[in-house]
């Protein structure tokens, strides 16, 4: 603990030992043996695993769908968080504590409950079908998946934002003359872009990894509506654990690649408003 | 004074933070449908198919020894998960908010990590470690003891991937009251353990609000202890994955049925926090 500068409270040596034991044991030593594991096959054993058509197209659909799952739940993110902040009409409280129930709901019964709207038979299945859309059991319906199971992070980050802003913001735009789009689009998504993209980050992190709610609607046809944490399941199923570790370790790498370039991207735009 | 005589008659003042009216109701209308499309319509279909064949055979369907198993078995892996998570996220956030240490933002980065997993790589992490082919595997399994496809493996998974959980509420919350009350505590004599009268009451609520998210996150989650169960019926089935196995053999209504329990509980998790919304609301701040 050299350079830990101790207050007169008591416990540090404690709650920093117990975290970090903690830590140690469930965090950092099942990453050591996936990194471990990843390291005993050699560069192009690793390539021939990670580089087949089937890994390809599933990483393909599963950043694919992740990305734009999550720019729908930044645009429709954008809009509940306002109508719910600034309006007033009936259901309102109740559909605010209901932005929460992707959270709330085990990801199996949104998987089962999404496939029974959706599919063919179902009541919005049927109703688009006349319509040539399929939902279930193809990329669409990884797609309504995600939208889903992203839907509350932008919501969320935005809410607060909203509530907290001056009047006298949008006030002062319209007494100089702006009209209402021109304060929305100057004044007011300045103000909240930081915490949308925020959101946006947090929905995209989600999205990449998730399974449970995706594998029921999916339909799960190899190079199609098959995603990346499928493919790694059906590999450990098979007894490949060399197959299911090198797509594990290059997609968390991926995943990880990709959040931080989003990161950087949205810091540099927080810094620029701030310098504004 | 010209142009107050151009003015109508009765000069339509305007809230400049307001839209007309139309847009105001397009948006609400807008916002409603994609709320209903998303939210509401997934919720009611699990309790529509649920029911579909009768109450009789909805109550059948939950009563059933397997269902009442895997019901068991999820309640007694939060027992475990829960309180250990609770544990960590109080010393997380007392060292990491009352201390000044190096490598705190990255301790931090590492209590969020769990989120950025997905939960199948998660579960095949445990795989890794405590599989036959597993770095401890071979020196457990020699010894007897199992880990992997039975409870010690559910609750691992189960507590890494709930594991940011209560920690993420109480260090904001930590940081932002500060230790004013438990340095005058202290200076007033207070033996260590004030943490029990002093720290602790502060914190209740963004705790039990933590509590309540991991529990619901722990009792249903599905990839993690998918990859690690083993899926052996009355012995390493959890709810959320006894459902997978009913939807698997095609015995929807019965899915449906014991989904209803996840769905309850849920709604019951949401309830809670909402409650705890408003009170934190009416006191005024945290």
């Amino acid at each position: 603990m050299r350079g830990a500068r101790r207050g007169p409270l008591p416990g540090f040596g404690l709650a920093l030992g117990f975290t970090l034991s903690y830590l140690g044991a469930l965090v950092l030593l099942p990453f050591a043996a996936l990194l471990l594991r990843a390291l005993q096959l050699t560069p192009a054993r690793f390539w021939e695993l990670v580089s087949t058509p089937r890994t390809l197209a599933a990483f393909r659909l599963s950043f694919g769908a992740a990305l734009t799952a999550a720019a729908v739940n930044l645009l429709c993110g954008l809009l509940v968080a306002w109508v719910l902040e600034r309006y007033r009409f009936p259901g309102r409280r109740l559909l605010d504590a209901l932005v929460d129930l992707p959270f709330a709901l085990p990801t199996a019964v949104a998987g089962i409950a999404l496939t029974a709207l959706w599919d063919e038979r179902g009541w919005l299945g049927a109703l688009v079908a006349p319509l040539g859309i399929r939902v279930a059991n193809t990329p669409l319906g990884v797609l309504v998946a995600l939208v889903f199971i992203g839907l509350p992070f932008v919501v969320r980050t935005v809410q607060p934002v909203l509530r907290g802003l001056e009047p006298a913001l949008e006030e002062a735009a319209a007494s100089l003359g702006a009209s209402r789009r021109q304060a929305f689009a100057r004044v007011l998504l300045p103000e909240l872009r930081p915490a949308a993209l925020t959101g946006f980050v947090l929905a995209l992190a989600r999205g990449l990894g998730e399974y449970g709610s995706v594998i029921f609607i999916a339909g799960n046809l190899p190079e199609r509506t098959e995603i990346a944490p499928l493919l790694i399941m059906i590999r450990l199923e098979e007894y490949d654990l060399a197959g299911a570790t090198a797509i594990a370790a290059t997609f968390l790498a991926a995943s990880l690649l990709l959040l931080f370039a989003v990161n950087l991207l949205s810091w540099r735009q927080r810094r620029r408003v701030g310098a504004a | 004074m010209s142009e107050r005589d151009r003015a109508p008659a009765a000069p339509r003042w305007r809230d400049p933070r307001a839209e007309p009216p139309a847009v105001r109701r397009a948006l609400i209308v807008a916002a409603v449908a994609f709320l209903a499309l998303f939210l509401l319509l997934p919720l009611l279909v699990v309790f529509v198919r649920a029911l579909e064949k009768g109450t009789a055979a909805y109550l059948a369907a939950i009563a059933e020894p397997y269902a009442r198993a895997a019901a068991l078995l999820t309640l007694r892996t939060a027992a475990l998960v829960v309180p250990a998570n609770l544990l960590f996220g109080l010393a997380a956030a007392w060292a990491v908010t009352r201390f000044e240490f190096r490598g705190k933002n990255l301790l931090v980065t590492l209590v969020d990590a769990p989120f950025t997993v997905s939960p199948v790589v998660a579960g095949l992490l445990f795989v890794l470690l405590f599989g036959a082919q597993g770095l401890f595997g071979p020196w457990l399994l020699a010894r007897g003891v199992k880990i992997l496809f039975s409870w010690p493996a559910i609750a691992l998974v189960t507590a890494f991937v709930t594991m940011p959980l209560v920690a993420r509420q109480l260090i904001p919350l930590m940081q932002a009251q500060g230790s004013d009350e438990e340095q005058a505590a202290l200076t007033l004599g207070a033996s260590p353990w004030m943490f029990f009268r002093v720290a602790l009451p502060k914190v209740r609520w963004g705790l039990l609000y933590g509590v309540l998210l991991c529990n619901a996150r722990a009792m249903g989650e599905f990839g993690a202890v998918s990859v690690v169960s083993g899926h052996i019926r009355g012995s390493t089935n959890t709810l959320p994955l006894h459902v997978e196995i009913l939807y698997d053999e095609y015995q929807f209504q019965a899915a449906f049925a014991v989904a209803t329990l996840l769905a309850l509980l849920g709604l019951l998790t949401l309830a809670a926090q909402a409650l705890l919304d408003w009170r934190l609301r009416r006191r005024g701040g945290a």
